[in-house]
């Protein structure tokens, strides 16, 4: 596994023929096996980010690298996980986890792999149930073993949880934390929601809104596994709210 | 107290239902009707004098009395199996040996209605047995070259909707082509196609084919274009290729839409078919028709248009049971 870095990254959009300029001379370096949450306001171009490390689109200005290598297309090594699971609703679920191989044309020789996966977010058992008759978290956590079963070495989760309701969420967050103490991929996850984030990741960047910038960087050195009720928990969450100024609010 | 444990006696009597009884109280009314509604159609077809020489009376009057002997055997089966429910489905069947029965009756019976023009039951029934190898001779025609030109249609418009669906630039030609000729009725390009192609029956492909291929082009193109660009971004950073990204995304999520096209393309080709063979093509069913209208030979032109109904009908049926087939993951589908 390797560093992740950005250096100097920036990125507009055309919008009705006049540059929006989405991220401004983003730097950052995540360790291997390193957990960072990106939080920030809604539509602040944080999944921008995202589709950029993915390879999905190239930004206008800096660059992305992984080891000594520059990104330049997508690769099943860094798998990107949408707010949306996005099955294919013409598939199983064993079918859709089954994806990344059936691509790569590795199905018969490592079909092991799907089981692996399918255990590994308790869906074992639910190969054959179409998309349309899933609940939101059993749709989410297919999505997770169709990224899982690529063996991926850095994570890139777009707001994974936030279309589940609140039970299901926290259930969730501590699955995702085990996968992540099992796995140890490089992970990136987008989030507008601090719990979430101190909770589950080692570090925090809050993002400025658009164009986003890295307004604070704040460590997490709590142990895991975390409990939201602690008095370090709720310090932190103080401090990353005040980075945006919501700390009276809240 | 006691009205009480009465209610719920008479309740648990009703949800027994006549499955509870003896056998003769398992009756249904539904299925007594059938049989009794297509006996009493036979009785009226064999007993009461015909206005003059208007057909197989006697086979009609047998063929209703199969159906009344069949429909009375399933329903003493019925009281001695227990099933949970009337069988025949009842009130389609009455009504199919009534309204035969009343067409037996204003035409064979009084003759109130002009003869020539309607044919009595019997004379059908007389067409089916006299003409029976020509009329399967002009059925297999007819399928063989709706099938042939809807197959050719299909797979063209199937390639070129994803085509175009696909690719900006085999848009960017094809779609106005596309815009301006698809609109035309492909009966239309009749004169020239008869002139253009070297045997009629070619020209009728050409025809069915065209007037298939539109609508399937238009379809598959849409579905195509339609399909959630996200898919696409889940596909990609999965490793896979733009043959994968085609065939395993673009086509399947296409597929609602394709079916629709086949749906109207199928359609359209059985209005070209008839129109080609009354035009034409020396065979088939649309030739049938021409041939017994120039006759004057009603009875025919009837025996020939329910064949061609049963034929159409058919084939929409089968592809109604494709579609379930390979959409069933599809929710709410309509079932045909």
């Amino acid at each position: 596994m390797e560093p992740v870095r950005l250096i100097k990254v920036a990125h507009q959009f055309e919008l009705d023929g006049r540059p929006l300029s989405v991220l401004d001379s983003i730097d950052l370096a995540v360790g291997p096996g390193e957990f960072v949450a990106l939080w920030g306001p809604s539509g602040c171009g944080k999944t921008t980010l995202l589709r950029l490390i993915a390879g999905l689109e190239r930004p206008r200005a800096g660059r992305i690298v992984v080891g000594e290598r520059e990104i330049s297309s997508p690769d099943p090594s860094r798998i990107l996980v949408f707010q949306d699971p996005t099955l294919y609703p013409w598939r199983t679920v064993r079918q859709n986890a089954a994806l990344g191989l059936e691509a790569r044309g590795l199905l018969r020789s490592q079909s092991y792999r799907i089981d692996n996966a399918l255990r590994q977010v308790g869906l074992d058992g639910f190969d054959n149930a179409y998309p349309h008759q899933l609940s939101g978290g059993m749709a989410q956590r297919t999505a997770l073993a169709r990224a899982l079963v690529n063996e991926p070495s850095v994570m890139l989760l777009d707001e994974p949880l936030a279309n589940l309701d609140s039970l299901t969420r926290i259930e969730m967050q501590a699955e995702l934390s085990d996968l992540w103490h099992r796995e140890r991929f490089t992970t990136f996850l987008v989030t507008h929601d601090v719990d979430e984030a101190l909770y589950l990741a080692g570090r925090i960047l809050v993002l400025s809104c658009r164009p986003a910038r890295i307004l604070e960087e704040i460590a997490i050195d709590l142990p895991y596994p975390r409990h939201r009720g602690s008095a370090e928990f709720a310090a932190l969450r103080q401090r990353v709210l005040a980075g945006v100024g919501l700390q009276v609010r809240w | 107290m006691r009205a009480l444990t009465q209610r719920i006696a008479a309740a648990q009597d009703r949800a027994a239902g006549p499955a509870g009884r003896l056998p003769w109280q398992r009756l249904w009314r539904s299925d007594a009707w059938v049989v009794t509604s297509w006996v009493a159609m036979a009785a009226l077809t064999a007993f009461w004098s015909d206005a003059g020489e208007v057909g197989a009376t006697g086979l009609l009057a047998a063929c209703m009395a199969i159906v009344g002997a069949a429909a009375l055997g399933v329903t003493i089966a019925n009281l001695f199996f227990n099933l949970p429910t009337a069988v025949l489905g009842g009130s389609r069947l009455v009504a199919l040996a009534l309204v035969l029965g009343l067409w037996e009756l204003v035409t064979a019976k009084l003759d109130l209605l002009p003869r020539p023009f309607f044919a009595t039951p019997q004379s059908l029934i007389e067409v089916y047995v006299d003409d029976w190898q020509r009329l399967g001779e002009c059925t297999l025609r007819s399928l063989m070259l709706l099938v042939t030109g809807y197959v050719v249609g299909a797979a063209l418009g199937f390639i070129s909707g994803v085509a175009i669906g696909w690719s900006r630039a085999i848009g960017y030609w094809v779609h106005p082509v596309l815009r301006f000729i698809g609109p035309l009725p492909a009966t239309a390009w009749l004169p020239l196609a008869f002139f253009a192609f070297p045997s009629s029956w070619s020209a009728g492909v050409f025809l069915i084919a065209l007037a298939t291929g539109f609508p399937v082009t238009v379809l598959t193109w849409s579905g195509v274009a339609s399909v959630t660009p996200a898919y696409y971004d889940v596909a990609r950073t999965l490793g896979a290729s733009p043959a994968f990204l085609i065939l395993k995304v673009a086509i399947p999520a296409a597929m609602p839409s394709v079916f629709v096209g086949l749906f109207m393309g199928l359609g359209g080709s059985f209005a070209v078919l008839v129109v080609a063979e009354m035009m034409g093509v020396k065979a088939g069913l649309g030739w049938y028709l021409n041939w017994a209208q120039g006759w004057a030979a009603y009875p025919n032109m009837y025996a020939a248009l329910i064949l061609m109904a049963l034929m159409c009908s058919g084939l929409i049926t089968l592809l109604f049971f494709l579609r379930d087939r390979l959409l069933s993951w599809q929710r709410g589908l309509l079932r045909w």
